[in-house]
């Protein structure tokens, strides 16, 4: 029996990846990363600002994601994101141009707490990159 | 009758206008081609949005307490226009029918007593209400510097219209654009997008049972706002499109009256220059009898 499942990438201007090989996917969940094997109950959460890994037979691929929502079902994988960058060909000038919004936005005095929480995870992350 | 002269130049100016459309009308092609593209590209991602969101609200056990984008402020007193239109002109009847489909919704809004409120997204649409609805016009935004659709012009609309909501300056909001279905047809389209209609449920998955990581609400409570500014984003695709196809149908109409005008005005200017040699024959030879 084979132990892949299929996984497909979105965001708002194109169909960003698409895969049928994966044997995991790891996302970085709202209240904790989760790990997708096959055969997983039908789920659907969002995401915080991390890094998306994903594991298939042709190796391992990792993105960057800013948000997103997830949606498994039937064996399929669906992410959608608003803003998705590969770490293999990423863009030094990129991650500071958001890093750098992120910390204006922080220093903002009429945010919430958990927009408070996310940009702090944000940062943490894209500190971790660069 | 105009004189040889008059008659060149009309010519010659005519057949430059037509250099203009002709041009025009390459550019509206090439950039429909760009547009159609990335309008299917956007699909998967706004009919995956739908997909959750119907799922989700079918999951909802509690209704009272749904989120207020989904099910509403209960009450129908003010209502939100986001008009989206061009940015540009001469693009035949693009932006014109976008507004008479929402100058119709606008008259029964205020027959029926309730407040009317107007964003305007493109200066077009702008310049054509302001002067019926200046007073309603809350807002207007353009996006004439960015040259690619992207999603975060969008995303900007979408914050608009949801901090609106949260200080409850409206409890209804539709957006108006036009959808493409090709290069001659457009239809302008009225779209409620808050509260949000789920009356097209789907059959087939109301069945599937999902876990929820964190919670139905509060996921909702996450997804909705973009699913807010995804519709808006979905629109401004499709609008594109259509503005490219219209002008492009609109142009092409205009290359062939030019061609038209010149055929007609070389034919006159053929006649009189006839008419002219002949008079002179005329002349010449009346001249040359009389010696």
């Amino acid at each position: 029996m084979s132990e892949e499942y299929s996984v497909e990438i979105v965001n708002p201007e194109k169909s960003f990846l698409s895969k049928n090989d994966v044997t995991e996917v790891v996302v970085p969940g709202f209240e904790g990363e989760i790990g997708i094997l096959k055969d997983h109950i039908s789920i659907i959460s969002f995401l915080k600002p991390g890094i998306i890994k994903i594991f298939s037979k042709s190796g391992e691929e990792s993105f960057y994601v800013n948000d997103g929502i997830i949606e498994f079902k039937d064996n399929n994988l669906s992410i959608l994101t608003s803003l998705i960058l590969n770490l293999k060909d990423i863009d030094k000038e990129k991650i500071s141009e958001i890093q750098k919004s992120a910390e204006e936005e922080l220093n903002k005095s009429d945010i919430n707490d958990q927009e408070k929480y996310l940009l702090d995870q944000k940062l943490e992350v894209l500190k971790s990159i660069n | 009758m105009a004189s040889l002269d008059d008659l060149k130049k009309r010519i010659s100016s005519v057949k430059s206008t037509q250099k203009i459309t002709k041009a025009m009308k390459m550019v509206a092609a090439a950039k429909l081609r760009r547009a159609q593209e990335s309008a299917e590209k956007g699909r998967p991602y706004s009919d995956k949005m739908n997909n959750i969101i119907l799922n989700l609200s079918n999951g909802i056990s509690d209704i009272d307490n749904a989120p207020k984008l989904l099910s509403g402020t209960g009450e129908d007193k003010v209502h939100l226009c986001v008009v989206m239109t061009s940015d540009r002109g001469l693009c035949g009847g693009f932006n014109t029918n976008i507004i008479k489909k929402a100058k119709l919704y606008f008259q029964k809004i205020l027959d029926e007593g309730k407040t009317l409120k107007i964003i305007t997204v493109g200066t077009k649409g702008y310049d054509q209400l302001k002067r019926l609805y200046g007073d309603n016009i809350i807002e207007r935004i353009s996006f004439k510097e960015s040259k690619n659709i992207n999603y975060f012009d969008a995303d900007k609309v979408g914050k608009i219209v949801i901090e609106k909501f949260e200080k409850k300056e409206f409890d209804v909001c539709a957006i108006f654009y036009n959808q493409f279905k090709n290069v001659i047809t457009q239809i302008p389209q009225e779209q409620q997008i808050i509260p949000l209609k789920t009356s097209e449920k789907n059959e087939n998955s109301s069945e599937d049972n999902y876990e929820f990581e964190p919670e139905e609400d509060e996921i909702l409570s996450n997804l909705l706002p973009k699913n807010i500014s995804t519709q808006i984003f979905k629109a401004m695709l499709e609008n594109s499109a259509s503005e490219q196809g219209s002008r492009m149908s609109a142009m092409d109409n205009a290359t062939r009256n030019a061609g038209e005008m010149v055929d007609k005005l070389t034919i006159e200017y053929n006649r009189s220059r006839q008419a002219a040699i002949t008079k002179e024959l005329i002349e010449i030879i009346s001249g040359a009898e009389s010696l």
